[in-house]
C-alpha cells in the first residue's frame, strides 16, 4: 500500500542525509520526497511517499523516530488527509491542437503559465493521481517535452496538526 | 577544549593515532596528565578498545583518529560497536574547515562514511560548540539504546591561539532525542499475567540485559518464577551458567536443549534481545507454538523479525524490576505441576544431547577441552575476549560465565581482529584480573601488530591461539555445504607464533597434548606481569555442534557430522 509520512526534522546540515540514507540502508522505497523549512526556521517538514506493507511501514516509522534530528513522525494515510503535489509540464502546442489542450487544461483547472509560438507550459496542482490522469489524457493528443514534479507534499484534515 | 571536555567528563584514558589534522589536540594531550593517551599501532584497535572498555563497565569509551586514513581505519571499529549496541565517542581529526570539499589533503567526508554505522555525529562548526557537543555526544552514545558517536573536528577548530568561552554543560536535553524510561503498565501487568499461566515458558535474554545492567534483576526475577533462561551470544553473563536454570546460548550454535525448549514453549519472554536469524532460524517456523512477550528499549527492534504478541518499551532493569514486584503481589502462583513437567521435559534433553563432543577419535586436543581448560583455570572468572570464529563459538558454549560484561566479542558484524585489542582495553581498565584474548591463527593475525602497543603499556594479557591451523569457521561450511572444497581456508605459512611473540618482548609457548595443557596454562596465568601468547595445536577437522539447519526450524540441528534431529 501506498503511504504517506510526514517528519518534522531538525534544520541542521545533514539532517536530510540521515532520512535519505535510511531509506537506501535499509532498503526501503522512495516514490517521492518533499522537504522545505516551516515557519519555524530551526525545523525542517519533510513528506515522503513509499510503497509497502505494514509491516515495512512500520519499521519506516520506527526507524525515523530513531534518527537523532527527527523531532516527530506521522504516518498521514493513517487518518484523514490532503495531498497535494505541483507539476509543470511543457508541451509541443501548435496548429488546432492549441485549442485541444487548453480545454483539457481547464478541466483539470491547470494554468497555462508560460506560452510560445509552438509551446505550452502548463501548471497543474492536484493529488499524484490526478497528474497522472492530466498526463494520460494528454497522450494521443499532444508531445511531452518535458515534466517537472515536486513530490508529494501532505497534511491532516481537521484540527490535528504536526508540530513541536 | 576538546582535552578539556574529555578530563570534565571524567574520561582517564583515550586510544588513539595522531596525524596531522590532530597536531593542536595531540599538543593539548602532551601539557596535562588527567586524560591519558594510549597509542595504539592501527586505529581499528583503538576503536576496539574503547569498545571493550564499553563492553566491560558500560560507560562509553573514547577513541581519537585523524583525518582521511585515519578515520576510514577506524570505521570497522564503529560498525562493531554499532551493530552491538555498544557506547563509544569518536572523535575524528578534519581538515580545515575552509578546505572541506575540496578534496584536500588526507580529506575524507567522514559523516558520509559513518552515517549508517553511528548512532549520530556531529561536525564541529564553530569551537565554542566544541564542549556541548562533546557532552551530547557522550549523552546520546550511553543513553536508550545504546551506541558509537562520531564527532569530527576540522583543524581549525582546535588552534590553540584563538580562546573562546569555555563551559562543560552539567547536563543535555534535546527536543528530538527523549530515552524512554520505564515501560506501560498496563503491558507490564499483562505480560505478567501470561507469565503466572504459562506451562512452557522460556526466557529469552540478550544483550540488552548486560549493557542495561540488568542481570540481578534478571536472576531474581527467574528464580522467583523457576522458568528456564536462555541467552544470546551478547547475553552470556546475563545469568549465571552454571546454575541449573540455565539452559546455555541459543540460535545457530546454541545448545540442544535451549533450541528444544524455545521450539517447545507456549511463551517466551524476550528481553533486550533482537531476534536476530542467527538465533531465530526460519521466521516462518520459529516457535510455532508460543506467545510472544517482548521488552527492549528500542521499538524498532520489537516485531522487526518476529511479531511480539505484547511487546513493552523500556529499560530491561526497570521493566523486570516492576515484574517482579507484580508477581510477588500476585494472588497467582506459578503453575508448579506444570513447570514441574517442563523441567522434566528439559532435563531429558539435556541428558541427551547437552554439551558434549567426542575426545575418542584422535590423538588431537579439541577446542572444546581448552575452552573447558580455560574456565576451569580461572574459575569461570575471568575476562574472557575473543575472535571470530570456530573458537569463539566455543568459548560460547564451554565457557561458564557466571557474572555479566566478562565476555567480551563481536556478535552483529563478527569482527575478526577484534579479540587482541579488546583484551587490551579490559586489561588497561581491570589491571589486577585475568583477562583472556580466544582466538585463531587467522583471527590473530588480523591485528597482531598491537602486540606492540601491550609491550608498551604493560598490558600482560593471556593469549589462546586455538591453531587448527585454518580458517575453521569457513572450512566448516565448506565440508557441510561445499562437499569439502576447501577455497582459500587454509593458511599455509603461518608464522612462528613462538619466536614471533618474543620479538614483541612477550613469552611465547607452545603447547600440542592435552596432557601438557593444564600445566601450561596455570604456567601462563601465573606470571601476571607477562604477555603470554599460547600456542595451542587444536583438531583441525572439528565442527561447531550444535548447528541448525538452514532454512528449518529452531529444533532442527545437526548435533555432530553424522546425526541429525
Ligand atoms: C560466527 C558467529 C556465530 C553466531 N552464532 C550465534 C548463535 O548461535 N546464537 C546467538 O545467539 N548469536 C549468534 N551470533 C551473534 C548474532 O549474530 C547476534 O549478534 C546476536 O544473536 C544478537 O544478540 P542479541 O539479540 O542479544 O542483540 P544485541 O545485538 O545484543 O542487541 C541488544 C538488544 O537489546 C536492546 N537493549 C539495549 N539496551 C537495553 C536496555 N537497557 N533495556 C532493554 N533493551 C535494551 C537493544 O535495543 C537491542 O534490541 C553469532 C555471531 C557470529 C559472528
Ligand atoms: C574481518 C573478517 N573477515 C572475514 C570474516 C569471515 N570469517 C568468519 S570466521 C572466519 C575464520 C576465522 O579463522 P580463525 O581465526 O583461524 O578461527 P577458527 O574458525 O579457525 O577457530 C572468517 C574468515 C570475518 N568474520 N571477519
Ligand atoms: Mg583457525
Amino acid at each position: 500500500m501506498r503511504h504517506i509520512i510526514s517528519v518534522l526534522l531538525e534544520n541542521e546540515p545533514g539532517a536530510l542525509s540521515r532520512v535519505v540514507g535510511l531509506f537506501s540502508q535499509r532498503n526501503y522505497n522512495i516514490e517521492s520526497l518533499t522537504v522545505a523549512p516551516t515557519e519555524d526556521e530551526t525545523l525542517s517538514r519533510l513528506t515522503v511517499t513509499t510503497i509497502g506493507d505494514d509491516r515495512v511501514v512500520e519499521q519506516i516509522t520506527k526507524q525515523l523516530n530513531k534518527l537523532i534530528d527527527v523531532v516527530k513522525v506521522v504516518d498521514l494515510s493513517e487518518g484523514e488527509h490532503i495531498e497535494r503535489e505541483l507539476m509543470m509540464i511543457k508541451l509541443k502546442a501548435n496548429g488546432q491542437m492549441r485549442a485541444e489542450i487548453k480545454r483539457t487544461c481547464d478541466i483539470f483547472r491547470g494554468q497555462i503559465i508560460d506560452v510560445t509560438p509552438n509551446t505550452y507550459t502548463v501548471q497543474l496542482v492536484g493529488a499524484s493521481d490526478k497528474l497522472d490522469a492530466f498526463i494520460a489524457s494528454l497522450g494521443n493528443m499532444a508531445s511531452i517535452m518535458e515534466v517537472v514534479r515536486s513530490g508529494v507534499s501532505g497534511i491532516a484534515r481537521g484540527e490535528k496538526v504536526l508540530s513541536l | 577544549m576538546v582535552v578539556r571536555a574529555l578530563r570534565d567528563e571524567g574520561v582517564k584514558y583515550i586510544y588513539g593515532y595522531p596525524g596531522g589534522a590532530l597536531l593542536h589536540v595531540y599538543d593539548a594531550l602532551f601539557q596535562q596528565e588527567d586524560v591519558q593517551h594510549i597509542l595504539v599501532r592501527h586505529e581499528q584497535a583503538a576503536t576496539h578498545m574503547a569498545d571493550a572498555y564499553a563492553r566491560a563497565t558500560g560507560k562509553a569509551g573514547v577513541a581519537l583518529v585523524t583525518s582521511g586514513p585515519g578515520a576510514t581505519n577506524a570505521v570497522t571499529g564503529i560498525a562493531t560497536a554499532f551493530m552491538d549496541s555498544i557506547p563509544m565517542v569518536v572523535i575524528t581529526g578534519q581538515v580545515m574547515s575552509h578546505l572541506i570539499g575540496e578534496d584536500a589533503f588526507q580529506e575524507t567526508d567522514m559523516l558520509g562514511i559513518s552515517r549508517p554505522v553511528v548512532k549520530h555525529n556531529f561536525s564541529i562548526q564553530r569551537p565554542e560548540d566544541i564542549p556541548a557537543t562533546i557532552k551530547k555526544a557522550f549523552y546520546i552514545a550511553q543513553s536508550g539504546r545504546p551506541g558509537p558517536v562520531v564527532v569530527d573536528i576540522p583543524k581549525d577548530m582546535t588552534t590553540p591561539t584563538e580562546r573562546y568561552p569555555y563551559e562543560y554543560p552539567k547536563s543535555i536535553k534535546l527536543r528530538s532525542y527523549n530515552p524512554i524510561s520505564r515501560g506501560h503498565s498496563g503491558q507490564i501487568r499483562k505480560a505478567v499475567d501470561m507469565l503466572l499461566q504459562a506451562r512452557r515458558p522460556v526466557i529469552y535474554t540478550g544483550g540488552g540485559v548486560i549493557m542495561g545492567d540488568a542481570s540481578k534483576e534478571l536472576t531474581e526475577f527467574a528464580q522467583l518464577l523457576n522458568f528456564p533462561v536462555t541467552n544470546t551470544l551478547m547475553g552470556l553473563g546475563g545469568y549465571p551458567g552454571t546454575d541449573r536454570q540455565c539452559l546455555g546460548m541459543l540460535g545457530m550454535h546454541g545448545s540442544y536443549e535451549a533450541n528444544m525448549a524455545m521450539h517447545h514453549a507456549d511463551l517466551i519472554l524476550a528481553i533486550g534481545a533482537r531476534f536476530d536469524d542467527r538465533v531465530t532460524n526460519a521466521t516462518d517456523k520459529f516457535c510455532p507454538t508460543a506467545r510472544i512477550i517482548h521488552v527492549d528499549i528500542d521499538p524498532a527492534s520489537i516485531s522487526k523479525t518476529v511479531r511480539a504478541d505484547v511487546p513493552i518499551v523500556g529499560p530491561a532493569k526497570v521493566v523486570i524490576d516492576e515484574m517482579i514486584e507484580l508477581v510477588r503481589e500476585s494472588k497467582k502462583q506459578p503453575d508448579a505441576a506444570a513447570l514441574e513437567s517442563w523441567w522434566k521435559q528439559i532435563d531429558e534433553w539435556r541428558q541427551r544431547h547437552g554439551g558434549r563432543y567426542r575426545t575418542d577419535d584422535s590423538e588431537l586436543m579439541k577446542p572444546q577441552q581448552v575452552i573447558e581448560m580455560l574456565s576451569k583455570v580461572t574459575h569461570g572468572d575471568a575476562f574472557v575476549c575473543s575472535d571470530v570464529g570456530q573458537h569463539q563459538m566455543f568459548a560460547a558454549q564451554y565457557y561458564k560465565f557466571n557474572k555479566p560484561n566478562r565476555w567480551i566479542n563481536s556478535g552483529g558484524l563478527g569482527t575478526m581482529g577484534f579479540g587482541l585489542p579488546a583484551a587490551m582495553g579490559v586489561k588497561l581498565n581491570f589491571p589486577d584480573a585475568d583477562v583472556a584474548c580466544v582466538t585463531g591463527e587467522g583471527s590473530i593475525q588480523m591485528n597482531i601488530q598491537e602486540l606492540s602497543t601491550c609491550k608498551q603499556y604493560d598490558l600482560p594479557v593471556k593469549i589462546l591461539c586455538l591453531n587448527n591451523q585454518s580458517l575453521g569457521m569457513v572450512r566448516q561450511w565448506q565440508d557441510m555445504n561445499y562437499e569439502s572444497r576447501h577455497s582459500q581456508s587454509y593458511m599455509k605459512s603461518l608464522p612462528d607464533f613462538v619466536k614471533l611473540v618474543e620479538s614483541y618482548g612477550h613469552v611465547g609457548m607452545k603447547v600440542d597434548k592435552y596432557g601438557d595443557l593444564e600445566g601450561a596454562m596455570r604456567e601462563a596465568f601465573a606470571m601476571k606481569d607477562r604477555l603470554v601468547f599460547m600456542d595451542i595445536a587444536v583438531d583441525p577437522f572439528e565442527h561447531v555442534y550444535p548447528m541448525q539447519v538452514p532454512r528449518g526450524a529452531m529444533r532442527d540441528m545437526w548435533l555432530s557430522k553424522t546425526e541429525r534431529t
